[in-house]
């Protein structure tokens, strides 16, 4: 078919974009490796700033797109450059001629494991920011204690971490964190609540209120010092070492849970997709946008568009932004080619 | 503590040991700390493993100690190494095996700079020929004897005597592992285990019955420190950091702490005095510190050697409860006895920690 | 005690399980602004008696949530409230200047 476009992920990208070229009146076709839409945002509990559920977000864009040709559980097999357009095969045997390619393929949760100093997989009580929404949506999980006393939370895990391979900021975590710390303050009110950060990266509209209302109403302890090691005690607790950068000086606290914030990378599955495609990628492990102000949402080949996390770490508003914005890029593309 | 999680990390650091033909290079100060450790390396390759082992008497210090203390150019240290080098050539070796865990980051980082430098290295080659007209191979495998043991952990437990458990009771005794800094620090990659959850001891206490302790403060240095304890002044920087390890793992009851590095069971061991003397406290059991023992030390000990043989009475902290409660057999009477049963003569006993 | 030339050094690590915060718990009490300080230091750089006498509000107020007795530095404040003019969290610091104070009566 002549106006196929094919989005590739079916998180919030690719489902607002889909949404928004059905009602330009074109049938998307939108393909997600998992057997659900929703992508990362489904997993969450709240978002921040103003703890809107989750779900609100995910279960209208799912209707939404329902009258788009959707293929959950399926992966793009191979994206192969012709003339005037891309064929497209999906791992359950479909080919598709597409004008138009939408890359909405999101990012990977950093793997917290691999800062080995944190214990992630090796500590009891350690988890991470997705762990603890999962436990949030009602998730069981023994890691997490009845009844704590004192819970941390480490802001950039894997963020602003040379070592780790990413040398970006992951964006949410700082705001992502000082939400769990209020959510686990509401739910645990006489536990001591612990932020250790380097920065603290609130930029967004209503963040730095969200800030204020940790510390003043909800008594959260702001730290300024990566976290650097953490064992466990005799008892199972964590012990957990940091720089007080303030007063200069080491500093140590015994927790019963510790919250990794996990960082956004790059989404490694996209690379070899992105190679038959030829399309650039960047030094972060991003695919490269065509320029970094005006030109985010496109590639460096006609026909094949961006939105989202693909191109670096994004919040969810910012993302519906794109997605919508890609719409009509798409349009215009189609339209006068 | 996930034991799965431990081990998935164990399986990402893994090293190539060759099973035999190694040249061997002692410590400089190893024999002087715990005299029959390196001893008992080479009876337990040579005489009981049947390995080809090879030394040679021309090999001197690494000039590790002196680099650690700011008082050597690098280029100088550079230049020894590449006549140890030159003298495993001459022998015809390619794998190489020091006994000293500064020795092995020395040698590690040496050879890691020559591979970002090249020319450093051949800088380097042109010293050793002006110096001493000697040329040299870079070893093709470099491991620390605490690898090798490592790798032989199970065949010794198989022909030892002796199991880490309590004869009365049964169960394993419990076994704090402290690895030497320059093991793994810098180059975690080329450690059993990596740098944050080493498996290189930890492998022999599981393989010889043992049950490994983790606590809090086990990556932390045992307190030596080069400068730290050289320079008098410093010395409670040095004392402090083992007092900060014992009493991190003082809750975890331990009942002996294996080491791999040539400092950490020679502070380990002495400072528990120390600390006992100046603080009144104590770290083992019924007012006794707790027993620091080297690798070769407790392999000896797992293989039936008698423990006077292998130097125990050298150590400041008793070690006669520990061989009571896995059932070594041994005389009290001759532990003061040397080589030709003549008597050694007798330290003076401490006033605030327990010893024989 | 046997003496060796040497002694145990005092760990100057704060312990957060450790150190007593019951000034800074009532200080939250009359004066939950104290909670919004986010660091920033211009109640300090403003402070006329800072350069000469060691006094820091900001320092003030991080001693106080990590335990410290803060007299010695709150001795050399001069009460004359150039701190609130400059703080962007319009926090009194002056009012918790007296609010410490009364605390230690």
């Amino acid at each position: 078919m002549k106006d196929n476009i094919v989005i590739i992920g079916g998180g919030v990208a690719g489902m607002e974009a889909a949404k928004q070229l059905l009602s330009l009146g074109y049938t998307p076709i939108l393909v997600e490796r998992n057997s659900q839409l929703g992508g990362h945002v489904a997993g969450w509990y709240r978002l921040f700033p103003d703890m809107t559920p989750a779900k609100d977000i995910i279960v209208p864009l799912r209707l939404d797109v329902a009258r788009a040709n959707v293929f959950t559980g399926t992966r793009v097999q191979s994206i192969t450059p012709e003339r005037e357009s891309y064929t497209i095969v999906l791992d359950n045997g479909i080919s598709i001629e597409a004008r138009a390619v939408v890359f909405a393929t999101g990012f990977s949760l950093f793997d917290a494991s691999k800062k080995e100093e944190y214990g992630y997989g090796v500590y009891d009580h350690v988890i991470t920011n997705s762990d603890l929404e999962a436990w949030f949506c009602g998730k069981e999980d023994k890691r997490i204690p009845s009844d704590p006393k004192a819970v941390g939370f480490v802001h950039c895990v894997g963020s602003r971490d040379l070592k780790a391979g990413n040398s970006q900021c992951s964006k949410v975590c700082c705001t992502t964190a000082i939400k769990q710390a209020i959510e686990m303050k509401e739910k645990f009110p006489d536990a001591e609540i612990y932020c250790f950060y380097m920065d603290l990266r609130l930029f967004g509209k209503k963040y730095e209120d969200f800030y204020i209302n940790a510390q003043r109403n909800f008594g959260v302890h702001f730290i300024r010092g990566r976290v650097s090691e953490v064992g466990e005690t005799i008892d199972g607790r964590l012990q957990v070492k940091a720089e007080d950068t303030l007063s200069g000086k080491p500093l140590k606290v015994q927790l019963d849970s510790l919250v990794l914030m996990s960082g956004m990378s790059c989404n490694e599955g996209v690379r070899n997709l992105a190679r038959q495609a030829r399309l650039d990628v960047d030094d972060d492990g991003f695919l490269k946008s065509s320029n970094n102000i005006y030109g985010i949402l496109n590639s460096n080949r006609k026909g094949v568009f961006y939105a989202g996390a693909c191109t670096g770490t994004k919040t969810v508003p910012e993302t519906l932004a794109e997605a919508r914005a890609v719409a009509v890029e798409v349009h215009n593309y189609l339209k006068n080619g | 503590m996930i034991y799965e999680g431990k081990q998935k990390i164990w399986s990402d650091y893994q090293k190539e040991i060759p099973d035999d033909h190694w040249y061997y290079v002692r410590s400089c100060i190893r024999q002087n700390f715990f005299p029959a450790s390196e001893r008992m390396f080479t009876e337990i390759t040579r005489n009981v493993l049947k390995k080809d082992v090879y030394e040679t008497p021309f090999h001197t210090t690494c000039g590790g100690i002196a680099y650690h203390c700011d008082t050597i150019p690098q280029e100088t240290v550079m230049t020894i190494v590449a006549r140890q080098f030159s003298l495993m050539t001459e022998a015809g070796y390619e794998n190489y095996v020091p006994s000293c865990i500064t020795s092995f980051g020395n040698y590690a980082e040496i050879l890691e700079t020559w591979r970002e430098f090249p020319e450093l290295e051949a800088r380097i080659r042109e010293n050793l020929w002006k110096a001493c007209r000697r040329e040299f191979n870079k070893p093709k495998y470099l491991a620390h004897t605490s690898d090798l043991i490592y790798h032989w952990r199970d065949r010794i437990a198989e022909l030892g005597k002796y199991r880490l458990v309590d004869k009365e009771t049964g169960e394993p005794l419990r076994i704090v592992e402290h690895i030497g800094c320059h093991y793994a620090k810098m180059f975690p990659h080329k450690a059993v285990g990596g740098a944050e959850y080493p498996y290189v001891l930890a492998g022999m206490v599981e393989s010889w019955g043992g049950q490994v302790v983790d606590y809090p403060e086990r990556r932390h240095c045992c307190g030596y420190g080069f400068r730290q304890y050289h320079v008098k002044a410093n010395r409670g920087y040095s004392v402090s950091n083992t007092h900060k390890k014992f009493e991190s793992m003082e809750p975890f009851h331990p009942d002996a702490i294996i080491t791999n590095c040539p400092g950490c069971p020679y502070f380990l061991d002495r400072w528990q005095y120390v600390i006992a003397e100046q603080t009144g406290k104590t770290y083992g059991r019924n007012g006794f510190g707790i027993p620091v023992f080297t690798y070769e030390e407790l392999a000896g000990l797992v293989l039936g050697y008698d423990p006077w043989d292998l130097g125990l009475q050298l150590h400041q902290v008793a070690v006669e409860p520990f061989l009571d409660r896995i059932g070594v057999e041994y005389d009290p009477k001759a532990k003061y006895l040397g080589v030709n049963k003549e008597d050694i003569m007798r330290p003076e006993l401490p006033t605030s920690m327990k010893c024989f | 005690m046997a003496d060796f030339g040497f002694r145990l050094s005092k760990s100057s690590t704060i312990d957060l399980d450790k150190i007593d915060t019951s000034v800074y718990d009532r200080l939250c009490k009359t004066d939950p602004d104290v909670k919004t300080c986010m660091a920033c230091g211009s109640c300090s750089a403003t402070c006329t008696a800072a350069p000469f006498s060691g006094m820091s509000m900001r320092k003030v107020i991080l001693a106080l949530q990590r335990g410290q007795d803060v007299r010695p530095m709150l001795s050399k404040c001069m009460l004359c409230g150039k701190c609130i003019m400059v703080c962007p969290r319009g926090i009194n610091t002056r009012h918790i200047i007296l609010s410490i104070c009364r605390q230690y009566d």
